[in-house]
Order: structure tokens, then sequence, then C-alpha cells
């Protein structure tokens, strides 16, 4: 395979990699940095951040696929999940997510046509003793119900 | 005959050498420390369920099938992962073992297929062994839920579901019945060191992915088989497996692709092969494999076999076939006839570095006793011929003076002119293995090959010379050893001759030779060569691994010694883990060396001018020798042209293929009288010859493989040769026709004869070496066990003796017209000439040969890639497709040599080894300019290779 990369996304990852792979242990964030680069990891870049580390396609790949954090595609402009474990489903989850999924019109893993929400679970954000609890662009909320769960989702929507 | 069922112990042997004593089930068992208890266990006779252990890993601990409860330890630790410890008392069978076992089996089952009775792997499958193990009777969880299993669950389509990967050639994927054990990817990353498989997603998503998700051929997969070997459902299988059904015998025989000399078992159903899998006690290879040895075997039941012997007056004529008894007659008539009318030495031979030893021997023998001259040569003449004089001239003696387990040891390795990933796969996966323990790697090449950089290797150093300046850069090497006072005195005073060092040091010392002087002559800058240098002399055990890349050149022998010279100077030889080690290119081109194939030695490297042991040879053979040398293959080739040279008798080698100079190999062989060709297929040396003897293939018969660590291997005959004779028979007889009184029944008599007359075999027996597994010559009173290591207490010759290494440039000059350097090499999937890859499946990796050409090169001319290009020298010219890439440096441009459409060698010189007459084929001046298609010469080649490949009666033989 040739040295020459092609293409923007491929300039872009090499130069992230560039100022990071000095680092220890430098795949993980090598991976969150073009992850903030592109909204996403594109699958282009795998190829690049495996040949600078020294690394096959494969093992770069199985990291990534690892963390479902890691997306292999755009999402919309936020990001809302839905904490679905354990304690967070004793406490009433389910409804809360019957709810969001019908203030949105679309179901986990989806986007809003407008690109506005995509919609994710997660298993367990750590706030089991405030359940059921939430995470919108990377800040958390707790004890939601029904009305602070479409305050949620109105804010998402902006 | 039974199918031989190997040992797995789980984990690999622990190397530690203290004892250390545990009872497990209350019998008392003493192994090496570091040893697992599944592996301590299993050498008691006590076989622990298990499904990601396997002993050609290291331990995983994922299955949870071999766990183990141990006296005053909690829980059930996984007995993969224990090691064992003095005293440890351990149970593998408690009532509480078994309902852990039954019911982890039962997970696994619950979302695998029940098709048993059906499935590729019934009869070989580990899962279903320990389901019959732990006694698993029920599955409580039912078939229902979320599976991998089935396409569709209740008419809805299951995206968990992933259809089969026939993508490979060899060997199908499917995932449908994977227990994610990881054993595969562990294998790529462990055994191989491609890491081309992985673990993709996580929980019940979790599924074995090669590359990014992509099929097993588009993936970094090399194919060479040791996911399915390691693989225990039916998840990896071959194909051959799924078609034939379970093999019922084996035989453990040689593979007969390159000169690692990987033992393989050859599975057999009846005499039909099912499949060839690398045999673990293989002490070349300790268990693995490439694509080649593994799977490329189709060759020996293809259709453009030739199974007859065939006859005709011209090589314009189509062929005739005609009885073995015709053939014979034939042959011995017309060779009797040119020797009267030409005189005794216008014929001659050329054995086969395919062929065994003992075939060997008999082709030299019935060159010197039957044609009464010395006219014999063979291949190494073109390959590593100059190893042969150079480590003979310096050590003593003419062979690698390792073995391959030496790897483990090394601190610092030289590769220089060779690309193992390619050309010696299995080697390279044990050099890789060492390197990712944290050995430092040094690669002289021109051009960047795997090994510069891939997954979790890197060469500390890459000396990319320019092609021909290897004397200067390894004189530079040693320039910097000396003058900076880093080569080992107290090991040269005692084992070298110490005056000699002093001249030698002398002249490397010159200011001439210093890295910067040459750096404009090699291209290299001074800092690598200093630096690289500075780490071979003091970066511990140091070993230098060479190929064709170091013996091909003007200088080849020069070089040879060079590298001698800087092992000996930083005291690298005669113990483990150093040495200088030619990889050899063809199975038994060792052996055909040691056999006597050259025209001034007899068997065992001496000299044809000895009295002594001439007189050896002629009263076992009732002749007398000639004690002048005879023709090497080029001076035959240009006798011929004269007309003095007018029947040849060629044994396996495809000399206007592989030979430099096609022009001048074909004129040389058009001018002759009666060319005698023995193969598996019409090759393009066949074009010219007016006889044609079919031959066998290594699995047709008995013999001995020598490979590049000296090792003598058993060749077995698994099925009987398809052309009627295996090659020792024909030669035999051949012998016979022309008046020979010889009367082998086995080749093991012929060993027999080897050992009587040669001291360096003198212990060697098939008795012997049924016994030993193999060993490596010497092999006599001295070394009754083999030398894995030679040169220990002493060199061969006596003292180790350094010799001046002058860099004389290569007449072979760029210019104006002629501005570019080629150099040739191989690529993994094909082999050499390719007469026996091309026809296998492995034509998918490789279905051409293409140019290599580097982009600033590409751009100047207008070249794009895929494009048509011409490719020119002063010989001659060809065309083929250009691969644009930077791992060639501006200036150089490369090539391989499969495929004889390409004829690559219409491009090479017939400059040569000053020493040794081995062509110069790393070195040609050339151009390259853009083209539209085949060149006339190409095109009036094919048109002549179809008619000569013409057998009346026949329709037309496809090539």
């Amino acid at each position: 395979m040739n040295l020459h990369v092609s293409g923007d996304i491929g300039t872009r990852t090499l130069a992230i990699i560039d100022a990071m792979k000095d680092l220890e242990g430098p795949l993980l964030p090598i991976l969150h940095e073009v992850q903030a680069e592109f909204g996403y990891v594109p699958q282009e870049s795998l190829p690049v951040i495996a040949k600078a580390l020294n690394l096959s396609r494969a093992e770069v790949h199985g990291v990534v696929t690892f963390y479902h954090d890691f997306r292999d595609h755009p999402t919309g402009r936020h990001v809302l999940k839905l904490c679905r474990a354990e304690a967070c489903q004793s406490m009433g989850g389910d409804a809360i997510a019957d709810r969001v999924k019908a203030l949105l019109g679309i179901d986990f893993h989806q986007t809003t046509l407008d690109g506005a929400v995509t919609l994710e679970p997660v298993y367990c954000l750590g706030l089991c003793s405030c359940a059921p609890s939430a995470m919108l662009d990377g800040a958390v909320h707790a004890r939601l119900d029904a009305a602070s769960a479409a305050e949620l989702v109105q804010e998402a929507r902006r | 005959m039974s199918l031989i069922h190997e040992i797995d112990y789980g984990t690999p042997a622990s190397k530690s050498e203290k004892m250390v004593t545990l009872t497990i089930d209350g019998r008392e068992v003493t192994v090496t420390e570091g040893t697992s208890i599944m592996r301590a266990s299993m050498d008691a006779g006590i076989e622990i369920p298990k499904l990601c252990a396997t002993d050609m890993m290291d331990a995983f601990g994922s299955c949870r099938l071999c766990l183990v409860e141990i006296q005053g330890r909690a829980g059930m630790p996984a007995s993969c992962t224990t090691p064992v410890a003095p005293g440890l008392v351990v149970s593998t069978q408690t009532p509480r073992l078994k309902d852990v076992r039954r019911g982890v089996m039962e997970l696994y089952i619950s979302d695998h297929p029940l098709d048993c009775l059906t499935c590729a792997a019934n009869g070989d499958c580990e899962l279903q062994d320990m389901a019959g193990a732990v006694g698993l009777r029920d599955v409580r969880y039912g078939y229902e839920g979320e599976n991998h299993v089935r396409a569709r669950n209740d008419g809805a389509i299951n995206v968990k579901w992933q259809p089969k990967d026939e993508s490979n050639p060899y060997f199908t994927f499917d995932s449908s019945k994977c227990i994610v054990c990881s054993r595969c990817v562990r294998a790529c990353e462990e055994v191989q060191g491609t890491f081309a498989l992985t673990i993709e997603g996580r929980g019940f998503d979790s599924r074995v992915s090669a590359g990014m998700h992509e099929d097993f051929v588009s993936s970094e997969c090399v194919s060479c088989g040791a996911c399915v070997q390691a693989c225990p459902t039916a998840t990896l299988t071959e194909k051959s497996v799924i078609e034939i059904g379970q093999p019922e015998h084996s035989v453990v025989t040689t593979c007969a692709y390159c000169g690692v000399g990987c033992s393989f078992k050859a599975e057999m159903r009846g005499e039909e092969l099912v499949r060839m899998v690398p045999w673990k006690d293989g002490q070349a290879n300790r268990g693995h494999s490439c694509v080649k040895g593994r799977f490329a075997y189709g060759y020996s039941t293809h259709r453009d076999r030739i199974l007859n012997p065939m006859i005709r007056e011209k090589i314009t004529d189509p062929w005739r076939e005609v009885s073995w008894e015709e053939a014979f007659a034939h042959v011995a008539s017309e060779f009797r006839r040119i020797q009267y009318q030409y005189g005794r030495d216008s014929i001659g031979g050329i054995t086969s570095s395919r062929c065994t030893n003992e075939e060997t021997y008999l082709v030299q023998k019935i060159v010197r006793a039957g044609f009464g001259n010395n006219n014999v040569d063979t291949c190494a003449r073109v390959c590593h011929s100059p190893t042969g004089y150079g480590l003979g001239q310096t050590f003593g003696t003419s062979a690698g003076t390792q073995n391959f387990d030496s790897v483990e040891e090394t601190d610092v390795v030289i590769v220089i002119g060779a690309n193992p990933t390619d050309g010696h796969p299995v080697f390279a996966s044990r050099l890789k293995k060492r390197l990712r323990q944290g050995a430092k790697l040094i690669v002289i090449d021109p051009r960047r090959i795997d090994l510069v950089k891939g997954p979790h290797v890197e060469a500390s150093y890459h000396l990319p010379l320019r092609p021909g300046t290897n004397v200067a850069v390894v004189t530079a090497l040693a320039h910097v050893i000396v003058t900076e006072g880093l080569f080992d005195e107290k090991f040269i005073r005692e084992r070298c001759d110490w005056s000699e060092f002093e001249d030698w040091a002398a002249f490397v010392s010159e200011d001439r030779h210093s890295p910067e002087a040459v750096e404009g002559l090699t291209g290299v800058s001074a800092e690598l060569i200093r630096g690289a240098a500075r780490l071979f002399a003091t970066g511990g055990n140091g070993s230098i691994y060479y190929g064709l890349g170091v013996t091909e050149h003007s200088q080849g022998s020069t070089t040879v010694m060079a590298i001698a010279n800087l092992a000996m100077a930083t005291g690298n030889i005669g113990r483990p883990g150093v040495g200088v080690n030619p990889l050899r290119g063809q199975n038994n081109v060792q052996g055909s060396c040691d056999m006597g194939s050259f025209p001034h030695e007899l068997p065992g490297y001496r000299h044809i001018s000895d009295d002594a042991t001439r007189e050896t040879f002629e009263k076992l053979w009732g002749v007398s020798l000639s004690n002048e040398p005879g023709l090497r293959i080029p001076n035959m080739l240009d006798a011929a042209v004269e007309g003095s040279f007018k029947g040849i008798y060629i044994q396996g080698e495809d000399i206007l293929q592989s030979d430099p100079d096609t022009r001048h190999v074909s004129a040389g062989l058009a001018a002759m009288e009666c060319v005698v060709v023995q193969d598996l297929f019409l090759n393009e040396t066949a074009n010219y010859a007016h006889v044609f003897l079919p031959g066998s293939t290594f699995l047709e018969k008995d013999g001995t493989f020598t490979n590049a660590e000296r090792r003598i291997n058993r060749v077995r005959r698994v099925m009987t040769p398809r052309n009627g004779l295996a090659d020792w028979e024909v030669t035999q007889k051949l012998a016979q026709a022309m008046g020979l009184a010889w009367n082998y029944g086995h080749p093991s008599e012929i060993m027999d004869e080897i050992a009587a007359t040669t001291p360096s075999f003198a212990l060697v027996s098939y008795d012997y070496l049924e016994k030993m597994g193999s060993v490596q010559w010497p092999c006599n009173e001295k070394h009754p066990q083999g030398s894995p290591i030679m040169h220990v207490d002493g060199f061969v010759r006596g003292k180790g003796k350094f010799i001046r290494t002058e860099y004389v440039a290569t007449d072979e000059k760029t210019g104006p017209r002629f501005p570019l350097l080629l150099t040739t090499g191989r690529i993994l999937s094909q082999y050499n000439v390719g007469a026996q890859t091309r026809r296998t499946d492995n034509v998918v990796w490789h279905e051409e040969d293409r140019l290599e050409i580097h982009p600033h090169d590409a751009e100047n001319r207008g070249i794009r890639d895929g494009d048509w290009v011409r490719l020119a020298s002063r010989s001659g010219e060809t065309t083929l497709h250009a691969l644009i890439t930077d791992r060639v440096s501006p200036g150089v441009v490369y090539t391989t040599f499969h495929h004889p459409d390409t004829q690559a060698n219409v491009i090479t010189t017939d400059f040569s080894d000053w020493a040794t007459n081995c062509p110069e084929y790393k070195v040609t001046a050339v151009q390259v300019s853009p083209s539209n298609g085949p060149s006339d010469w190409q095109v009036e080649y094919d048109e002549q290779a179809r008619r000569s490949r013409r057998i009346a009666g026949k329709l037309e033989a496809a090539e």
C-alpha cells in the first residue's frame, strides 16, 4: 500500500496523529480526537491510524467497535442518552424512554429527520442513587419524570 | 497407518530449568517452573477440558472450562493461566467443577447450530469433544432466543447472523459456528505475526472480523492457515475437508517449496490428499506454515501435468507420446551418438534443487560415471553459489552456521538482501515473534520490505542502498566497528588468524571505506550506517540473515565474505542467537550443493582434483573419473552456441525462465541436438527439448531434503506416482539404458551410498532419521546428534579467515539511455518461476508480475498506476503493468519473475559473480516508458511456446 494519504479525512487524521503519537498508549486519545474532529470515527481514518502506530487495520477496528461511544457515522447536532440499566429501569425508566421516543418520533439509535437529536441507550451513568437519569451532550440530568423529560427533549430540539 | 494425533498441552512449554513438584488428582507431578497447571496435568496424562487454550499460543483464560480447585485457595482458577507452585494440591474434577463446566457448555451450545452430523468438523471438533467430556445432556435455555445461528428468527431477518465468507480459495469462515474463543485471532498475532484478525464489538455482539469487517481475501490475511489450524470448531475449515471429509491416515513429510523446509502431516483419505497440516515436532517450523506449503499443492493433480514420456525429432515438430523404454533407449542412443560425433565432453546434466538429495546424487553420478565428464551443474549456480564460495573461504564450510531455533535467542538482527515475509514466511514469523519480544532489527535493502515497518515490527535502521553497493555498505559497517574499537578482540585472538585480522582491519579503516566517503556511492546516509554498526556491535547476540539480494551480484561472493568478516569481528559465531544465515531459496538447494552438483566438487564439497576423494568414488562406481572440473551452466550454453556442446539432461529446472539473458539461453538450447527435460509440466525450457520425461511430485516419492539450516528431513511417499516412476527411478533406468549397472531398490540405499562416501553424512541413514526425526549435518562420529550450531569450539577450517573486500562497481551502469536500476524479487503467494503456484488458486493473490516504480520516476515519464509500460535494458525489452509505490526509492524499479509471459529475464544481463558465475539478477540498468501492450518478443515467444507444446493426437495443451 502506498503511504500517500488521499483526501481530506486522511490528511486531517494524519495531523491529529502527528500531534498525539508520542503519548503513551496513543490509540484511544487519537480516536477521541478524531471523533471530536469529524463527529464520528470515519472508516477512512482507521488504516491511516493503523499505519502510523504500527498496528494492523484489524486491531484498530477491534478497538473502535468495542466502545459504543466511538461512532461510525455522524450523529444529530445533539445526543441524548437515556440510562437503561437496572436501577433506572426500576425507577420508571421504561416509561421515560417511551415518552421521550414518542416526543422525538424516533427509536433508539435513530436521529430526528431535522438532524437535531440522536437518541441512544446507555448502560449506567453511575447515577443510580438519583435514577432515572439521562445525559444530553455530556451534561447529566437526574431524577427525571415526565415533565423534566419533556423539558430535556425541548432543550435538545433547540 | 493411522492418523497422527498430536497431544495439545494447552499452553507452551516453559523454558525454565528449575523443577517444581505438585499433586494433581492425587498424583505427584514434577514439571519446570512456569508451567501451567493445565500443561502439568496433561504431562501426567490428565486432560482438563478446554476450548480457548492450545499449546501454540499463550494462555488466554476466556473459555472458563478449564477451571480447577486448589486446596487452600478460594474459587476456581483457570488451569491455563495458573502456574504451578511447589506443594499445590489440585483437583481437576469435583462436583462443583462438574456443575460449572456443564453450565458453561450449556451457554456455548445455546448459540451454536446442532448440525453435527452434516458438519465438516464432524470427527474433528473440540466443541463436540468437550460437550462429551463434561456430560452435556440438556440445554435449559432452549434455542429460540437471540442467536448468531439462523438467518431468520420467526420469519424476521436476524441481523446477528452473517453468511459464510468463502472469499479465500482454501478455507471458509462460518461465523454462525463461532464460539469467540479468540484462538484464530491469537494465532494470527502470536504465531503468524500478521494481526489480520480481531474481535469486533463486545458482549453478545462479539464476532471474529478479518481486517475492518472485510472478507478474508480483502483483509490483511496472508492465508498461512494458522487460524484454521487453531479453530476448535467448524468456523474456519479447509475447503478440501468440506469437500472430501475427514482424513483417515497421515504421513509426516517435508514441504517442497522454500529453503525453510517445514515439516507437514500429509493427511490422507486413501490416496487422496485431504490437507497438509504443519507438524508441531517439525524442528524448522515448530508447527507453523505459509500459504504455499499449507495449501498450494493442487499442482500435483493439475491437468497440465504430463504423465507420458514424449519424443520429437525437431523442436518445431509436435510431441509424440512413447513408452518409457523407447524414451530411455532414444536418450541413451542419442547421447552416445553425440559423444561419438562431438567428443566425450559434448554432453552434460543439470541437477535440481527441487528434487531429493538421492535424486540429485544420481544425476551427478550419471554425468560423472555415465557421461564420463564433470559437466554437471545446478540451479544453485544462479542463487547461492557465492554463499558456498564465500563461507567456504572464511569459515571452511559452505553452509549457514545456525538452526532456525537460534533466532529465539538473538538480540540484533541484520537482514540484508532478503525479504523473509515473502520468500521465507515461516522463518519471518519466527523472526517477528523475537522482534516483538524486543530484539532490534537492521534492514539493508533497496526496497522498503514489509519487515521495515508493519504491525508491531519496526526496523531500528533501514539502509536503502543503491542496488549493487552491498560491499561498500558492509565494509563501511566494518569501518565503523573497527575504527570505533567495537570489535571483539578476545574472540578474534582465540578463533581467528590475528595477522589476517590486522591486515583486514587496516584495510577497512582506510578513510575511503568510511560511511561518509561511500555516502554518495551507496545513497545511504553516513549517520544511518554508523548507527547500525554501533547497534550491531554492541546490542548483544548479533545475527545476520541474507538472501539472493546479496549473492546475485557481480560481487556476490565478496559480500558473503564481508558478512562473514563482520560476524567474526563482532564475535558473533559459534553459539545460539548469532551467526551467518543464508536463507536458501529452494527446498533442497542446500542438499543439491552438498550432493556434488557443481562441476568442480564431489559430494561433501570435495574438489574433483583431490585424488583421495576421487579414488573413493572410482572404487565404488568402478569407473575412472576426470580430475578436471566440467562446464558450468553458462559455459555449457556458450559452448552450445559455439557448437561443441550438443546434449543435456535437465532434471527439474526451467533454465529458460529462471536463468539470466533469456535470448542467450534459448540460442544455446536451440543449438543442441538432444535436450532432455524431466519435469512435471511442459515448462519453458521444454519448448526447446527433444525428449520429455515426466517427473513426479514430492508427494509421490521417498527421499530427503536438506533445508537452509543443513537439516536433513525425510520426504515420504503418500501416493503412487501419476507418471508411473519416481524421479530417482527415471534417472536409474536412464543409467541402465546407458549401460550402467545400477540397482537401487529404494532411495534409502542411495543415502547409504552417500553416507559411505561422504564424511559429513557418515551417520545418516533412513533408520537414523526415523529415530531422530531429522539431523543437521555434519552428522558423523564427531557429531553423532548432528550439528545445530556450527563452529562451536573453533572454525571448521581451523582459524577464521578475514578477507579484504574491495568494492568494485558492476559494469552494469546507468546512463542517459538506461537511467534506472532494476532489481528483482518474489512475492509470498508465488514460488520461483511459478510452474507450481501458478497452477493453484494462489493466483488470486498475484495474477501477473508488475513493475514497482517510485511516484517521482513515474510522473517524469507520464506513467499512471496500472499502465502498460515498456521495460528495456541493454539485453532486451518486455512489457508489463506499472505499480506506483514509494516502497522503492527514486531511481530504482522492481519486479517479480513468476510469470513466463513477463519474461523479466529477457531484461537481465549476463554479468555475473567474479568467483562463481552467479548471475547479476539484482542490478540491471533499464529505461521505462509508456507502452500499448506486449512487445514483439513477447508475442513471438508466446507463439513459439504455443507451437512447441503441441502433442500429436491431442488437443493443444493449455498453459
